[in-house]
C-alpha cells in the first residue's frame, strides 16, 4: 500500500489530490443518476403516452434498460475503474447464461 | 488424524473438527462425508443389481426400487462425487498455488456443513415416511404427482446441500485469483488447479439454476403455486429447462477437476512435463465455455422441434474437439516418458480408453435422431455410467492413493491398491459395457424387473457379477485405509519421489500454516525445476515473519443446523401445527448465528517468528 | 497494513475497499456472486416471461389489467434515488467521513423502506382487488416469485445495512469495516439493477400487453 499513500511525500498534498479526484468523480455520479432518471422518464413516456407499435416499443424500452443498467454497473458501480477485470468476466459471463436461458425459455418450451 | 488422537481426547478432537476452517482439516471432514455416502450409494446400487441379476426377481418391490434408484443417482453424484472432488481440491489446491490457507476459511467451513447437513436431510426420508422416488431428475409432472414427503426432503435437502456448493465454488475462484503466490502466474498453474477454478466458475453460474428450479418445486408442493401445473397455466418444460441448464454444467464440474487430476498424476509418473500444457488450460476453458450451450440434448425427444435439436446436437458434437485434445495430450506425455507404474498411474492409463469410449458413445447420443432410439435406454445408463465412473470415479480412487501420504502422512499399500484397481476395473467394464447391448436389444431404464424369454438374462447377470467385483474392490480399499492408518508409517515431503509441483515441497501433512514462507515460483512444476537444480527445496520468496491465521468458528455448524430445522418445518408445515414455529425456529438459527457473526470482530492470530523457529523440529502436528 | 490500526485522514488509503488481503478478497468473492445472482434473476427472469398471463380460466385477470404506472414510477423513482445516496455514502467513506457516510446510509435505508412499504401495499392491492394471488395461476405464482425476490433482497440489504451502521456507530470507520460497507453498497445497487429490468420487462412491458 506504501506505494499507493503517498507518492508526493508529502501526506497533505496528496490527500488534497485525492480529495479532488473524489469531487471530480462525484460530479460524474450525479451527472450518471441525472441520465438514468432522463433514460427512466422517456421509457414510461413511450408506454404511457405512446401510440406506437410494439414493434417499436418493447426493443426500445429494453436497450434503454439496458443503457441504464451499464450506467450502473460502471459508474455507480465503479466497473470502469482499474482491478475489475475479473468482476466483468464474470458478469458478463453469468449475463451470457442468463440471456441463454431467457432466449430458450421464449423459444422452445413448447407451446 | 491419528497423531492428533493420541495427544487429545475424542472430545478435544470431534471439537477442534467441528470448528475447523482449516482446508486441509475440511478436506478429510469432506472425505470422510462424501466416502461414507459413496458406500451409500454403492449398497444402493447393489440392490438395484441384486434385483435386476434375475428376471421377475421379487428382492425388492417396485416401489421400493424407484426409492433405491432416485438415491443412487442423487447421492452419486451431489452426496459423493462433488463433495470427494472438494475433499482433494480442498487438501491440494491451495498448496498447488502456495497458499496459507484458501481466501474465506470461515465460507469453506460454511460449506461443507451446509452440504453435510444437506446430505443428512436428504437420506432421513429413509426412516421418514420413504425416500424420493422420481429419478435424480426429478421431472415435475412426476414428482408433483409423488404422495408422501419423499419429493420434499429431495428439494429441500438438495437446496440446502447446493447452497454449500456454491459458497466452496466462491471461494475457490478468489482463492485461485488472489491467493497464489509469487511468481506463480496463471500459465504456470498445476492442471488440477486450473480445472478446479474452471469446474467453481461452472458452479458459480449452473447452481443458481438449480436453486430456482428446486424453489419452484417446492413452493408447487409445499406453498400452492402452480409453476409445473398445466391445468393452472403452468409448464412442466421448465423444470426440465431449469434442471438441465444446472445439470448439463454440472457433469463437466465432476469431470474436469477428474481431468486435472489425471493430468498431474500421468506428468508426475511418466516423468516428464505435461504435453501440450497450453493446449490443455485452452481446452479446459472452451469445455467449461461450450458446457453452458448445450443442456437440451438431454430433452431432445421432449419435442422441443428440429431446429432446436439441431443446434442442441452441433454444439454436444463440438465438445468432442477440446475433449480430443486433451486425450491426446495424455498419449504424448507418456510417450517417450519413463512411466512407473504404480497405483495412481494405472488408474490414469486405464481412465483413458474408458473415458474415450464413453466419449464416443456421448457423440452418438448427440446425434438426435439417433437419440429416439437411445432415449431413456440402458445405452444412456452405459454411457453415463462410463464417463463418470471411468472419468470421475476412476480419479477419486487415484487420488485417493496419490495425494492420501499428502493428507495423512502415510502411503497407502501399493499392492492393495493394485488390487483394488484391476478388481474394479474389470467389475466396471463387466458391469457397464453389456448395458450398452441391453440398451440396444430395447430394455428401458429405471424399470425394476424383466420379463424371461427375451434375451436380457445372460446380460443382466454379467452386469450384476461385474457389480460385485467392484464391492470387493471398495471393500479392499476400506482394508487398506485401516491398516494403513493402523500401521502409521511416516513419509517425507515427497513420498512419490517425482513430485512435481508445489504441495510436494512440503512436510506431509502440512504444517497447519502450510508454507512458513511462501515459495517463489519459477516455472511450470516449480518444485521440480528445483530439484532438477540440485536443490531439496523451493526458494522462498519472503523473509520469515508473522502469520496471520483466522480462527475457528462453530457458528458455521450453527448456521447450517438452522437450515436443516427449517426445512423439517417447512416440510411438516401443512401436516402438523408444530411445523410453522419448527420453521421460524430454524430460520431464527440460522439468521441469529449469521447475525452474531456479522457483529462479532473477528481478526484472527498471528503466528509469531519464535515459534515457527521452533517449528522446525516438529513439523505438522501441532493442531 | 492491519485491519484494526487506527486510521486517519492521512493514513487511511485511496482505495480502503480494497486495502487488505481480506478486504481485496471479500470484493471479488462479492463480485462473483453478484455474477451467479445474475443466473439466478435470469432464471426468474425466463420462467416469468414463459409464464406470463398463463390463467386457468379466461376470468382470470391479466397483466395488462394489473399494473398501473403511477405506482410503479413512484417505486422506480425510490430506488433509483437511494442507489444515488448510497454513491454519496461511498463517497464520504472514500474521504474518511463517517458521520456523513452513515447519514447518506440512513437516508438510503428510509429510501428503502418505503419502496419495501410501496411494494407490500401493491401485493395487498393485487390479492384484494384483483385476486390474483400466488396460488390463482401459474402467472400468478411466477410474478410474485419474481418481484418477491427483488423484495426479499431488498428487506435482505436493508438488515444488511443498518446492522453494520449500528455495530459500528461508535467505533467508526476501519480498514476491517471498510469492504463491508462498501460490498454491503454494490449489493445495494445491484438490486437496482435488477429492479430496472423488473419495471421494464415486468410493468412497462405488461402495460403494453
Amino acid at each position: 500500500m506504501a506505494n499507493q499513500q503517498s507518492t508526493s511525500g508529502n501526506p497533505r498534498v496528496d490527500l488534497e489530490y485525492r480529495r479532488k479526484k473524489n469531487v471530480e468523480e462525484m460530479r460524474y455520479q450525479v451527472i450518471t443518476f441525472a441520465l438514468m432518471i432522463f433514460l427512466t422518464l422517456i421509457a414510461f413516456a413511450a408506454v404511457g403516452f405512446g401510440d406506437v407499435s410494439n414493434w417499436f416499443t418493447i426493443p426500445f424500452i429494453l436497450l434503454l434498460a439496458v443503457v441504464q443498467v451499464i450506467f450502473q454497473l460502471y459508474y455507480f458501480m465503479h466497473m470502469s475503474h482499474k482491478g475489475h477485470e475479473a468482476p466483468q468476466l464474470f458478469l458478463y459471463s453469468g449475463a451470457l447464461v442468463g440471456f441463454l436461458t431467457v432466449l430458450a425459455f421464449m423459444t422452445i418450451i413448447w407451446w | 488424524m491419528s497423531t492428533n488422537a493420541q495427544k487429545k481426547g475424542f472430545g478435544a478432537v470431534l471439537w477442534d473438527y467441528l470448528t475447523t476452517v482449516d482446508h486441509k482439516k475440511i478436506a478429510i471432514l469432506y472425505l470422510i462425508a462424501g466416502g461414507i455416502f459413496f458406500i451409500l450409494g454403492g449398497l444402493e446400487a447393489m440392490i438395484i443389481r441384486i434385483q435386476l441379476a434375475i428376471p421377475d426377481n421379487n428382492f425388492v418391490s417396485a416401489g421400493f426400487y424407484n426409492e433405491v434408484l432416485t438415491m443412487h443417482g442423487t447421492t452419486m453424484i451431489f452426496l459423493a462425487a462433488m463433495p470427494l472432488l472438494f475433499a482433494f481440491m480442498n487438501a491440494v489446491v491451495p498448496l498447488q498455488i502456495g497458499a496459507r490457507d484458501v481466501a474465506f476459511p470461515f465460507l469453506n467451513s460454511l460449506g461443507f456443513w451446509l452440504f453435510f447437513f444437506g446430505g443428512v436431510f436428504l437420506n432421513l426420508s429413509w426412516f421418514l415416511g420413504g425416500a424420493p422416488d422420481a429419478g435424480w431428475t426429478s421431472y415435475a409432472s412426476l414428482s408433483l404427482a409423488s404422495e408422501g414427503h419423499g419429493i420434499d426432503f429431495y428439494s429441500l435437502g438438495l437446496q440446502i446441500s447446493g447452497f454449500g456448493t456454491l459458497i466452496a465454488g466462491i471461494n475457490f475462484l478468489v482463492t485461485i485469483i488472489n491467493m497464489r503466490a509469487p511468481g506463480m502466474t496463471y500459465m504456470r498453474m498445476p492442471l488440477f488447479t486450473w480445472t478446479t477454478f474452471v469446474a467453481s466458475a461452472l458452479i458459480l453460474f449452473a447452481f443458481p439454476a438449480l436453486t430456482v428450479g428446486i424453489f419452484f418445486l417446492t413452493f408447487d408442493r409445499l406453498f400452492g403455486s402452480n409453476f409445473f401445473d398445466p391445468t393452472m397455466g403452468g409448464n412442466t418444460v421448465i423444470w426440465e429447462h431449469l434442471f438441465w441448464i444446472f445439470g448439463h454444467p454440472e457433469v463437466y464440474i465432476l469431470i474436469l477437476p477428474a481431468f486435472g487430476i489425471f493430468s498431474d498424476i500421468i506428468s508426475t509418473f511418466s516423468r516428464k512435463r505435461l504435453f501440450g500444457y497450453s493446449s490443455m488450460v485452452f481446452a479446459t476453458v472452451l469445455i467449461g465455455f461450450l458446457g453452458f450451450m448445450v443442456w437440451a440434448h438431454h430433452m431432445f425427444t421432449t419435442g422441443l422441434g428440429p431446429i432446436a435439436n439441431a443446434i442442441f446436437a452441433v454444439a454436444t458434437m463440438a465438445i468432442a474437439v477440446p475433449t480430443g485434445i486433451k486425450i491426446f495430450n495424455w498419449l504424448f506425455t507418456m510417450w517417450g516418458g519413463s512411466i512407473k507404474f504404480t497405483t495412481p498411474m494405472l488408474y490414469a492409463v486405464a481412465f483413458v480408453p474408458s473415458f474415450v469410449m464413453g466419449g464416443v458413445t456421448g457423440v452418438m447420443l448427440a446425434a438426435a435422431p439417433a437419440d429416439y432410439q437411445y432415449h431413456d435406454s440402458y445405452f444412456v445408463v452405459a454411457h453415463f455410467h462410463y464417463v463418470i465412473i471411468g472419468g470421475v470415479v476412476l480419479s477419486l480412487l487415484a487420488a485417493t492413493h496419490f495425494y492420501w501420504p499428502k493428507m495423512f502422512g502415510t502411503m497407502l499399500n501399493e499392492f492393495l491398491g493394485k488390487i483394488t484397481f484391476w478388481l474394479f476395473l474389470i467389475g466396471f467394464h463387466l458391469t457397464f459395457f453389456i448395458q450398452h447391448f441391453l440398451g440396444l436389444m430395447g430394455m428401458p431404464r429405471r424399470i425394476f424387473t424383466f420379463l424371461p424369454n427375451q434375451g436380457l438374462e445372460i446380460g443382466n447377470l454379467v452386469s450384476s457379477i461385474g457389480a460385485f467385483f467392484m464391492a470387493v474392490a471398495t471393500i479392499i480399499l476400506l482394508i487398506n485405509i485401516v491398516i494403513t492408518s493402523v500401521k502409521n508409517v511416516k513419509v517425507g515431503n515427497d513420498p512419490w519421489g517425482d513430485g512435481r509441483t508445489l504441495e510436494w515441497a512440503i512436510a506431509s501433512p502440512p504444517p497447519y500454516y502450510n508454507f512458513k514462507q511462501l515459495p517463489l515460483v519459477r516455472g511450470l512444476d516449480p518444485y521440480w525445476i528445483e530439484k532438477m537444480e540440485g536443490k531439496k527445496e523451493m526458494t522462498p520468496a519472503e523473509p520469515l515473519g508473522d502469520i496471520h491465521m483466522p480462527n475457528g468458528s462453530f457458528i458455521p455448524f450453527m448456521i447450517s443446523l438452522g437450515l436443516f430445522i427449517a426445512a423439517f418445518g417447512a416440510m411438516y408445515r401443512l401436516d402438523y401445527g408444530w411445523g410453522l414455529p419448527v420453521l421460524i425456529i430454524g430460520l431464527v438459527i440460522t439468521f441469529g448465528s449469521m447475525f452474531v457473526r456479522s457483529i462479532k470482530d473477528d481478526h484472527g492470530y498471528h503466528i509469531h517468528k519464535e515459534e515457527l523457529m521452533d517449528d522446525d523440529d516438529n513439523k505438522g502436528v501441532k493442531a | 497494513m492491519h485491519a484494526e490500526e487506527k486510521m486517519t485522514h492521512e493514513t487511511w488509503p485511496a482505495s480502503p475497499e480494497k486495502a487488505t488481503l481480506e478486504a481485496k478478497n471479500k470484493f471479488l468473492g462479492f463480485w462473483f456472486f453478484l455474477g451467479g445472482e445474475t443466473v439466478l434473476f435470469a432464471s426468474l427472469f425466463a420462467t416469468y416471461l414463459a409464464l406470463k398471463d398463463k390463467v386457468p380460466t379466461a376470468d382470470h385477470v391479466l397483466a395488462k389489467d394489473l399494473f398501473e404506472m403511477p405506482l410503479v414510477f413512484l417505486m422506480t423513482m425510490i430506488l433509483l434515488t437511494s442507489s444515488l445516496t448510497s454513491v454519496y455514502a461511498m463517497y464520504h467513506m472514500k474521504n474518511f467521513n463517517f458521520k456523513k457516510m452513515q447519514l447518506w446510509l440512513g437516508i438510503t435505508v428510509l429510501l428503502g423502506l418505503s419502496f419495501l412499504g410501496l411494494e407490500i401495499y401493491e401485493f395487498n392491492h393485487y390479492v384484494h382487488e384483483f385476486h390474483h394471488t400466488f396460488s390463482s395461476s401459474a402467472f400468478g405464482s411466477a410474478f410474485y416469485t419474481l418481484v418477491g425476490f427483488h423484495g426479499a433482497h431488498v428487506a435482505f440489504g436493508l438488515c444488511w445495512i443498518v446492522s453494520l451502521m449500528i455495530r459500528n456507530a461508535k467505533r467508526g470507520l476501519s480498514l476491517y469495516n471498510a469492504p463491508k460497507f462498501y460490498t454491503a453498497s454494490l449489493y445495494w445497487h445491484y438490486i437496482d439493477v435488477v429492479w430496472v429490468f423488473i419495471f421494464t420487462v415486468v410493468y412497462l412491458m405488461g402495460m403494453v400487453g
